[in-house]
């Protein structure tokens, strides 16, 4: 196991604790902002890996997610108008590879949704490929793996 | 305890064919519900998988038929089987793997081991049940299992007519017309989105021949297309569509009537958001008539085919319903594409599904939250009617039954006739 300078997993957290909040927040322009232009926002279906050529829950190029946050906002979504709340906890944070500008990291995600007053708990892994920028990170690749990705879920008018 | 008298309405106070009311408890009783499970899901034909799920001898998947789990799996001659999941001894699952290949279903109690024709293979120690227990009487229970055009029904009614008969001609021609969209390939299931809502199953049943909700419920969905796309998605203000009630509950809800049969048109010039994909695919080998040929099936039947009780092919994939209680109903989303096509077509209607589709997708949470309204708003008004009477004033005979505009809620009435006549029981 290599070790990571305290530094950088101070920094990766602080980055992926403000993602979190924004979505929590659900500033989606702010969260647009923050991926590359080719990034993918993925959440997959079981344990496969070959995203482009499986049936993924979301694979989400820019132009998609730009869609996605104009659906959530333009108020003619039923699903999300008004959406459930979200309050959700990142954690266990591991920083497995740095290489040239490029960070990977996986991490714990906890989400608890509340809508017609009854709530609903999310767990998954999220695996994140961080991109330095300035000072700080984009947002290359994010992939949420729900713990029950291939199970019975619900239909989520939010993002992980 | 005799036969406890059914504590919900008579049949006619639930549903009225004449007037096309559906009675609030209809979607709120749970009497009712465990009724219907006996007198629907365990008399007639109820789908439980494709062909390509399960493609290999020894190949299975789990499923459903109404409450009851079962095994849907191929033997070592290819022929299907199907049967309960449950072991002959003390009741334990005999399988908790989704899909997978095995050679035999092995108990994990006690050991009883089965085949995969469903037959009691071997026991520990069966000396102890005695000199005349008979193996063959202790096989998983086994449901007639028959298919059409690689989907696979099942039943646990022995003497009920042929699966195609069931069916019907007509029905059996709008399956094989859906399956066109294998671009003359084997069509394939590409896998599936699912999620469970807080409804009553017939609010399913309704929903997947209800045009009506489309321009309502799906306006983000629209507003995310291309012009052309979003153009061939306005079937109520064109008004060339239909829906036509099949018989046996089943129906047609013609929404795209351009896209009927796939193989017509093929000489009209590709549509610019197919533009792309015709050339990877022309990059992949395929002649100019295939790329056509492809290109056009990439883009979806034009239709819902909704089959009674439990199965819906929806444009371009296969909707599936299982009721779990009164107030909840699993949903599958089942994406299809072609067994051994180009890969950027398969990898194209991937995409298109994950577009509409599933938990994320930019339609089918709305339709949740929709059905989930549905449920909640039955909760009060218990006096009030259902209303399915919408497009009667202007519907013209078919075929096997009536024929009315593309908004109608024949298909409705046709699954509640059909309801209807099996909680008589006739």
């Amino acid at each position: 196991m290599t070790m990571v300078d305290a530094n950088v997993l101070t920094d990766v957290t602080e980055f992926l604790w403000k993602e979190a909040d924004i979505l929590d927040r659900k500033d989606y322009d702010t969260w647009l902002d923050l991926w590359t232009d080719d990034g993918l926002y993925i959440m997959p279906i079981g344990d496969g890996e070959d995203y482009a050529d499986q049936l993924n829950l979301c694979y989400d190029n820019a132009k998609m997610r730009k869609d996605r946050v104009g659906r959530f906002k333009a108020g003619f979504s039923i699903s999300s108008a008004p959406p459930a709340r979200t309050v959700r906890t990142i954690s266990r944070i591991v920083v497995e590879e740095m290489s040239g500008d490029l960070i990977k990291v996986r991490a714990a995600e906890h989400l608890v949704e509340d809508k017609f007053g009854r709530q609903r708990v999310w767990a998954g892994d999220a695996y994140y490929t961080l991109k330095r920028s300035g000072g700080g990170f984009l947002l290359h690749q994010k992939i949420v793996k729900l713990l029950n990705s291939d199970g019975m879920l619900n239909s989520f008018s939010y993002l992980f | 305890m005799t036969a406890a008298m059914p504590k919900f309405s008579d049949l006619d106070a639930l549903y009225s064919n004449e007037e096309a009311k559906v009675a609030t408890e209809m979607y709120e009783d749970p009497d009712l519900f465990q009724e219907e499970m006996e007198k629907i899901f365990k008399n007639t034909w109820v789908w439980v998988a494709h062909e390509s799920e399960f493609p290999d001898k020894g190949s299975f998947k789990l499923s459903n038929v109404g409450l009851d789990p079962v095994i849907v799996v191929r033997d070592r001659k290819g022929v299907i089987h199907c049967m309960v999941n449950r072991c002959r001894h003390r009741a334990a699952t005999v399988c908790e793997v989704k899909k997978g290949k095995t050679s035999s279903f092995q108990c994990p109690y006690h050991g009883w081991g089965y085949g995969l024709d469903g037959s009691l293979r071997a026991l520990p120690y069966p000396e102890q049940y005695g000199d005349d227990f008979d193996k063959a009487q202790h096989g998983l229970l086994k449901l007639r299992t028959e298919s059409y055009n690689g989907m696979v029904f099942a039943t646990f009614k022995e003497d009920i007519e042929p699966l195609v008969d069931f069916l019907g001609p007509k029905v059996c021609k709008y399956i094989d017309l859906f399956m066109k969209q294998g671009g003359g390939f084997p069509v394939k299931v590409l896998g599936e989105h699912q999620f469970t809502v807080p409804m009553n199953w017939k609010v399913q049943l309704e929903n997947t021949t209800d045009a009506y909700h489309f321009p309502v419920v799906h306006k983000s969905f629209l507003q995310s297309l291309d012009e052309a796309t979003e153009d061939m998605f306005d079937f109520l203000d064109k008004g060339r569509g239909w829906v036509e009630d099949l018989g046996n509950g089943h129906s047609v809800m013609m929404m795209i009537p351009e896209r009927e049969d796939l193989d017509s048109g093929l000489d009209e010039p590709i549509e610019d958001r197919f533009q792309e994909l015709a050339e990877e695919i022309r990059a992949e080998g395929y002649s100019e008539d295939q790329v056509k040929k492809i290109v056009k099936a990439v883009g979806g039947a034009g239709f819902n085919l909704n089959l009674f009780p439990n199965v819906s092919f929806s444009l371009a994939f296969f909707r599936v319903l299982t009721p779990v209680s009164v107030d909840q109903t699993d949903i599958r989303h089942i994406a299809i594409g072609m067994d051994g096509g180009p890969q950027a077509a398969n990898r194209m209607r991937i995409r298109l599904h994950e577009h509409f589709q599933g938990p994320m997708g930019f339609g089918s949470p709305d339709d949740a939250e929709v059905w989930e309204r549905v449920q909640r708003g039955t909760k009060g008004g218990g006096q009030l009617p259902i209303l399915v009477n919408r497009g009667m004033v202007d519907e013209e005979p078919g075929d096997l039954g009536p024929r009315g505009h593309i908004s109608a809620e024949t298909g409705m009435r046709a699954a509640y006739g059909m309801w209807k006549r099996m909680m008589v029981g006739a």
